[in-house]
């Protein structure tokens, strides 16, 4: 009977390091010295180095970074207040609205990119950092509905009723109460709108004009051409800052849980 | 100190009246108990008063005002929720010292009476814990304090022990009814449970479908409804039916019953010929093995006994109704089952109640 636990465990390790030997092992080569991949192991900074000297991956990564924090702000301004409307007012089409929801989270990027590219280039949007930054923000919209609505959805809406019965108005229970009380679940949101934009490839590579790219678009190009341990250093860097954000994630959501 | 009245309260949800015209008036200083089955529309008048229901014709007067266009905010209420409400991510100081914050009172102010509003619950010493952290009864104590802090002119309780156990339950209701007594307060509660009500209330409502069957102090309530379903809902009572053969001097009634046998009872206007439905609650009826039947004592035969410690409940067979029954256990041992029985009252205690 011991047996039984034994193998689970056994089946997890195995599942978890699927996951993460490719990523150990591409972190690890970034540090190593052979342009080749080639072993022994020689610990170097040197791929490091020539990242910050690459002009091309430093502006792509600007770019990535930028068009994710613009994206946050208005993804979660916009997503909260849409689901605050969600869950606080009745309006005619409000079903069907919350139904539309989903499906941009479920159609391929592929073919929401491509959508986007014909849409703009129909309503004369140019390719461009705008239009990338368009679409990143329909893209999380969604991602930051569902996340602050499931927020509201255990939202104890008496604390706003004691609020006003104590005298607050309307706006000074929402800063001191709603707002507060509110908050896990947007910073979550935040940190998801956050992650879709700067994961985005499909998107961006579709919107994007000859000449400017953003992080992943200029990785998936270097690729191509044939890649250096470069590639592996700027990884790492994606891979802390996108675990971080995660991780915040993770424990926003366990405060929003508990409280 | 406050009035509050209600004039011609109507409050309807599509087609459902949740408040069909009430009309009621709320002394200065008293404690009145809110009464009813869920859906009666206690609640919904008590959240109209509070300002969160707007009604669709009538009046709410704070101390004469009509406060219709008044928002919640600006009425100077205390309430207290069923599950508190209170601000999870506030201390107990910070939840009670809200109220006179976004009144912009001076800090010295705020910490003298957040203190003094502490001191009463006996939260002395808890400022800094979270509601997290503290019991029901304690978070209940904090709902309270910081629901008197502002000094309201009414304050308004919807089902305020609800959560609680039965034990904690009624330490609360002294609790309550002491410090309600200390401030003075017009205090308005709804509850559904009838001893509650009875306990802790100068006057109490009973509603009904959106209106107020009854309303009065508890003991006049409970000794004389006006309906069948306040003498239902307020204890339990027994329902006899039948049909007025004679008038004597004084309005009193000679009536036969249905299930056979005769009674008297004072009966206003009564008319010989007329159809009559009465109230007796269990614990005026005395029980005696044997005897004989006769005006206001039926004969009946003994169906089960439930013995509760301090007292007996006998459901009883009198011709094809059962009767209930509550006897004190004075003396030790209870009447077996299928035992013959004469059941008997005072007159007195026989009420006319409407269907």
């Amino acid at each position: 009977m011991k047996l039984g636990p034994a193998l689970l465990t056994a089946h997890l390790w195995l599942v978890l390091a699927f996951l993460y030997v490719p990523i150990v092992v591409m972190v690890v080569l970034g540090f190593n010295a052979s342009p080749l991949y080639a072993l022994p192991f020689q610990f170097d900074l040197v791929w490091y180095r020539e990242l910050v000297g690459n002009a091309k991956l430093i502006d792509a990564g600007i770019h990535s970074v930028g068009i994710a924090i613009v994206n946050t702000i208005i993804a979660t301004t916009f997503g909260t207040m849409a689901a605050l409307a969600f869950a606080r007012y009745q309006f005619r089409g409000k079903t069907i609205l919350q139904l539309l929801l989903f499906p941009p989270v479920a159609i391929p990027w592929l073919v929401i990119g491509t959508a986007m590219l014909v849409f703009f280039y129909w309503i004369d949007i140019k390719r461009g950092l705008f239009a990338i930054l368009l679409g990143h923000v329909a893209l999380s919209l969604p991602y930051v509905i569902v996340v602050v609505g499931a927020r509201l959805a255990t939202f104890p809406r008496a604390v706003e009723e004691a609020a006003a019965t104590l005298g607050a108005t309307p706006f000074q229970t929402f800063r001191r109460v709603t707002a507060p009380l509110l908050a896990p679940g947007v910073i979550g949101g935040a940190l998801f709108a956050f992650a879709v934009s700067f994961d985005q490839f499909v998107i961006s590579y579709f919107l994007a004009p000859p000449g400017v790219t953003t992080l992943p678009v200029e990785i998936y190009g270097a690729i191509r051409k044939g890649f250096t341990p470069e590639i592996n250093a700027i990884s790492t860097i994606i891979i802390v800052v996108s675990m971080g954000a995660l991780l915040l994630t993770a424990r926003f959501y366990r405060f929003g849980g508990e409280r | 100190m406050s009035t509050v009245a209600v004039t011609d309260a109507v409050k309807r949800y599509d087609s459902v009246a949740a408040l069909d015209g009430v009309t009621m008036t709320f002394r200065d200083g008293e404690f009145f108990g809110l009464l009813g089955p869920s859906g009666s529309g206690k609640t919904t008048l008590l959240r109209a008063i509070a300002g969160f229901v707007t009604l669709d014709r009538g009046q709410v007067l704070i101390d004469g005002q009509d406060v219709g266009g008044v928002p919640v905010h600006a009425r100077n209420i205390g309430m207290m929720f069923q599950n508190y409400a209170l601000f999870p991510h506030m201390s107990v100081a910070e939840n009670v010292s809200f109220g006179l914050e976004v009144r912009g009172r001076p800090r010295e102010e705020v910490a003298q009476r957040v203190k003094e509003a502490l001191a009463m619950v006996r939260l002395g010493g808890l400022e800094q814990r979270k509601p997290k952290q503290l019991s029901g009864g304690q978070q209940q104590r904090v709902a309270l304090a910081r629901a008197l802090v502002t000094r309201p002119k009414v304050l308004l309780l919807d089902e305020p022990l609800g959560a609680l156990d039965k034990h904690l339950r009624q330490e609360m209701q002294v609790e309550l009814r002491r410090i309600q007594r200390q401030v003075g307060i017009t205090t308005i509660f709804v509850t559904h449970d009838q001893e509650e009500a009875l306990t802790l209330s100068d006057r109490i409502a009973i509603f009904d479908s959106g209106r107020i069957i009854q309303e009065g102090a508890p003991m006049a309530v409970y000794e004389r409804p006006v309906t069948k379903f306040a003498a239902g809902f307020l204890g339990e009572a027994n329902f006899l039916q039948g049909r007025v053969t004679a008038m004597e001097a004084g309005d009193i009634a000679r009536i036969a019953l249905d299930i056979g046998g005769e009674v008297s009872c004072r009966l206003t206007n009564g008319q010989v010929g007329q159809t009559v439905l009465l109230a007796l609650r269990p614990e005026k009826i005395t029980l005696a093995a044997g005897g004989q039947a006769g005006l206001n004592a039926l004969r009946g035969k003994v169906l089960d006994v439930v013995f509760s410690g301090n007292s007996t409940t006998y459901r009883i067979a009198v011709g094809d109704q059962v009767m209930i029954l509550f006897k004190q256990n004075l003396v030790q041992g209870t009447v077996a089952p299928g035992t013959e029985v004469v059941l008997s009252w005072s007159p007195d205690h026989l009420v006319q109640v409407t269907p």
